[in-house]
């Protein structure tokens, strides 16, 4: 133990490299053997490159991918900072594929501690887990972590940078380096005389970059504060290039249509009438689907609406019941993981009051407003790939398995996406482009999945059930036994995308009910492995929106029952377990005005989930009017301990949480002989503008650690929903969605 | 088939059958990828564009039927001179991912039009059919509230 308290907070070094007529500068990690992914970067095989400074000017290139979260400001508000160019003079660019970037912050949350518990020892084993995301060559964005990887390197980048062109600066002008400052892109000499980074980069090249601190958090012009998004204009004109919008010389468009009853073929298809349709170039058949090749997108999807295919059946339950049972079944078996076992959880203690409820969660889709699309170019030897992802890596690996080629002959080009929640990561679309684009030799094809075949062909969030006992004495909690099933993301996605299948207890499959803030004397939470196949992945927040309704609704259903106010109840039960949790709490109390007591007609309802080490209490207040149940007002206080961006932490929030309100009131999948019955937007909802409350955000900073802002959101809404309909109606909400059996506006 | 089509004050002659889309004209064959494809129903109104000033559904309009002058996105403004409503959404940080924001706006845009000064009502009804998975709601609202007291002035 004595030996992890000695190593180096800081595990990488910043370096340098000579590019054409300028410096790259960059992290790279001692003897971890890397390979550069900037190819024209020579002499440093480690480098990592997060700055570029040449004729053009400052370059930074983003190691994590823009899906709408602000990821790209904030990453160029970080090295600005130390580097001290005007913000409207720093370009940014998506990293090409390379092992460099990997996310050590996200594998970082693997491990079976509850986050607000990290100590310097989990913290440290939780660095050398953050050094498997290298070994498993993940450039993903997600986990909420790409701040808190971000949050050094970045800035380091930027301090080295500036202090090695002080010294170019020096050496010209014959002064010491101290003598000089640093202003919008310029070093300054006290006689005024002055060189830009432009001018000075060739030569800073040649010098080895100082070791550098950081700029205390006093002095910091860009963080802390809202600066103006550096994708805003763009997105505000239309002009922002997504996936869908490449347009390559000479580009040709692909529709797909592939079997919806998942893991069957395809027996027999007859084109004969989509090949007389007009503009279709190509037809290609992939054995389980088809891919139709036109001048035109709409060409291509009416194309291949009109072939003719026999589909095989699924493998999977031809029911909802049927898959429910398998849910059931595993709920009734033998728990994967015991991560939270506190006191004796097995016996309702002497004098308690026992409370106990089922819930139920339906499988979601992403719904991402960018269907699936991906545009690839074969020549034979090379691949080229236009697409919004959120794992470049992966993309990569995968395409050139498609297509026959080595990974290093495939270019990844990772656009803007249209939405990501999760869906990105995976790289079925992009593997359907290049399968396509093989077929096309020499031609770029860009292919679009419909909203149908997109929703029908999503790695669903699992649906789950859960079973929770509990008791209650004195007005507080002295039991909580909660058991949850569901299907492992974490194995699925796990073979899919790195090839191994990871064993062991799932602990996303129980995020957001083993780790949150409570004390309660007998403490159980289990996690139960559904061993169905159905299509699963990531999905903002990943386990905690599944579990958070279940174990908030459940802490709810325990203060009703101990005859006790339900924000006093958690907030007593939180305040010596984690204050900045409870803090939360005490911010939506004020902001709300709440007494406890609402008027007729008006319900509301507290829920609070601690995720991705930022503790989120949202309160939501819900109407009744003539039209129906209106969700009319939210507040919610959230601590991601440092803020680097307050607009885009606010933005994040309100977003997370409208994202699951359309999940609690209206998000659900359903399955049929193996497919998905709903196609479109008709039947998979969301909260729109005149659904949407009203919505205050309260951001605190006394958590000790940065966490994330892009998940955190989500889970506590659907509690909080719930929580207020049973407010306003006396009728518990126990399954979702919530528009099933309560009258909500739509 | 040749059909000729008025998009943003420029005249241009599409070879397509006239039952395609005006959405998939504007994409694939003007590459006026502003315009975004969502849902092919109606139901997200991403594919929003004016018509005679009147805000549609894109992804609906066989072009055939296209019954006047066709403004998108790129025609409202552009980053160098942006109109009045794309700098309320810029002063008001709206975009997160942004894939529905030309539809959002062009959708405004015709509110504003029509009604000056909106109420949240209004705003509501007029709005309903554009929808943002990013949740951008309260800042679409805000942006539009300030757009208006823009126009006044």
């Amino acid at each position: 133990m004595s030996r992890i308290g000695k190593i180096a907070r800081r595990t990488f070094l910043v370096g340098s490299a000579a590019i054409a007529g300028g410096v790259a500068f960059g992290v790279y990690y001692a003897n971890k053997g890397m390979t550069n992914p900037l190819q024209h970067a020579k002499g440093e095989t480690t480098l990592n490159p997060y700055v570029l400074i040449d004729a053009q000017g400052v370059t930074l290139i983003a190691p994590r991918a823009e899906m709408g979260q602000g990821t790209r400001t904030t990453l160029a508000a970080l090295v600005a900072e130390e580097l001290d160019v005007a913000w409207e003079d720093i370009r940014v660019i998506h990293g090409p594929p390379g092992q460099a970037y990997y996310n050590h912050a996200m594998f970082g949350g693997i491990l079976p501690v509850a986050e607000y518990k990290k100590g310097p020892v989990a913290e440290h084993l939780g660095q050398m887990a953050g050094y498997l995301g290298k070994a498993l060559q993940t450039q993903i964005t997600g986990g909420s972590s790409s701040m808190a990887d971000a949050f050094e390197k970045m800035r380091h980048a930027g301090a080295t940078a500036r202090e090695t062109l002080k010294l170019a600066a020096a050496k010209r002008f014959d002064l010491n380096a101290s003598d000089l400052r640093t202003e919008n892109g310029t070093v300054i000499a006290p006689d005024g005389r002055s060189l830009t980074y432009v001018e000075l980069a060739p030569a800073a090249a040649e010098i080895a970059p100082p070791d550098v601190d950081l700029r205390p958090a006093t002095e910091w012009k860009y963080l802390g504060k809202s600066m103006p998004r550096v994708d805003m204009v763009e997105k505000s004109t239309g002009t922002a290039t997504f996936g869908i919008d490449v347009r390559p010389e000479g580009l040709v468009y692909a529709a797909l249509r592939i079997n919806p009853h998942f893991g069957g073929g395809m027996t027999g298809f007859d084109d004969t009438e989509a090949r007389k349709m007009p503009g279709v170039q190509k037809i290609i058949h992939f054995g389980t689907g088809i891919a139709v090749v036109a001048s035109n997108t709409w060409l291509a999807m009416k194309a291949a609406e009109a072939v003719e295919i026999d589909w095989e059946t699924s493998p999977h339950p031809a029911t909802q019941e049927a898959i429910f049972a398998s849910i059931r079944t595993a709920l009734d078996g033998a728990p994967n993981s015991t991560l939270r076992d506190d006191g004796d959880a097995g016996t309702v203690p002497e004098g308690a009051s026992l409370v106990e409820a089922e819930y139920s969660l339906p499988y979601l889709a992403h719904a991402a407003m960018e269907p699936m699309n991906a545009t690839a170019l074969y020549t034979g030897d090379e691949l080229i790939l236009w697409s919004g992802n959120q794992a470049p890596i992966l993309h990569r690996k995968h395409c050139a398995e498609a297509v026959g080629l080595a990974p290093e002959a495939v270019t990844v080009h990772t656009t803007y996406m249209g939405g990501g929640f999760g869906r990105r990561g995976e790289y079925d679309y992009s593997v359907y482009a290049a399968r396509v684009a093989k077929e096309m030799k020499g031609t770029p094809v860009q292919l679009t999945w419909s909203r149908e075949e997109d929703m029908t062909h999503d790695f669903y969030r699992p649906g789950g059930l859960g079973r929770f006992r509990g008791a209650v004495k004195d007005g507080k909690a002295v039991l909580l036994d909660g058991r949850i099933a569901a299907q492992s993301c974490l194995r699925q996605a796990g073979a899919r995308m790195m090839g191994f299948e990871s064993g062991g207890p799932d602990k996303a499959l129980v995020e957001g009910a083993f780790d949150q803030p409570y004390r309660i004397p007998n403490h159980r939470i289990t996690g139960h492995i559904a061993e169905l196949t159905l299509p699963v992945g990531f999905w903002r927040s990943v386990g905690a929106s599944l579990t958070a309704f279940m174990y908030d609704s459940f802490i709810d259903e325990m203060a009703h029952a101990a005859g006790a106010d339900p924000l006093d109840f958690r907030y007593q039960m939180m305040k010596d377990e984690h204050a900045p949790s409870a803090a939360c709490l005490a911010a939506v109390r004020e902001m709300s005005g709440w007494t406890g007591k609402t008027p007729e007609g008006i319900g509301r309802g507290v829920g609070f989930c601690h995720s991705f080490g930022t503790p989120v209490a949202q309160v939501i207040e819900v109407e009744q009017t003539a039209g129906g149940i209106r969700i009319s007002k939210a507040w919610i206080a959230c601590d991601p301990g440092i803020v680097l961006d307050p607009s885009i932490v606010e933005a994040q929030m309100i977003g997370g949480m409208i994202y699951g309100l359309s999940a609690a009131a209206f998000g659900e999948i359903t399955f049929t002989n193996g497919a998905a019955d709903q196609q479109n937007f008709p039947d998979y909802d969301a909260i729109r503008m005149h659904t949407a409350p009203k919505t205050e955000v309260r951001v605190l900073t006394a958590n000790p650690r940065l966490s994330g802002v892009g998940e955190p959101g989500t889970p506590p809404a659907m509690p909080a929903l719930g929580n207020a309909l049973f407010d306003l109606t006396g009728q518990r909400a126990r399954a979702l969605p919530l528009n099933k059996s309560f009258d909500l506006i739509v | 088939m040749t059909i000729s089509l008025t998009v943003n004050g420029t005249e241009h002659a599409v070879d397509l059958p006239g039952e395609v889309p005006l959405l998939w004209a504007l994409r694939d064959e003007l590459n006026l990828t502003g315009t975004k494809y969502g849902c092919g129903v109606a139901a997200c109104g991403a594919c929003t564009v004016q018509i005679d000033g009147q805000p549609v559904r894109s992804c609906q309009v066989a072009l055939a039927d296209v019954w006047g002058p066709v403004t998108t996105i790129e025609g409202l403004g552009t980053p160098d001179a942006m109109a009045v409503i794309q700098q309320a959404w810029v002063d008001h940080q709206v975009a997160q991912c942004g894939y529905c924001q030309s539809g959002q706006i062009m959708q405004a845009a015709a509110l504003l039009a029509e009604t000056p000064e909106p109420t949240d009502d209004e705003i509501d009804a007029a709005m309903q059919g554009n929808l943002c998975r990013c949740g951008t709601y309260p800042r679409i609202r805000a942006a539009i509230h300030d757009a208006a007291r823009a126009m006044k002035v």
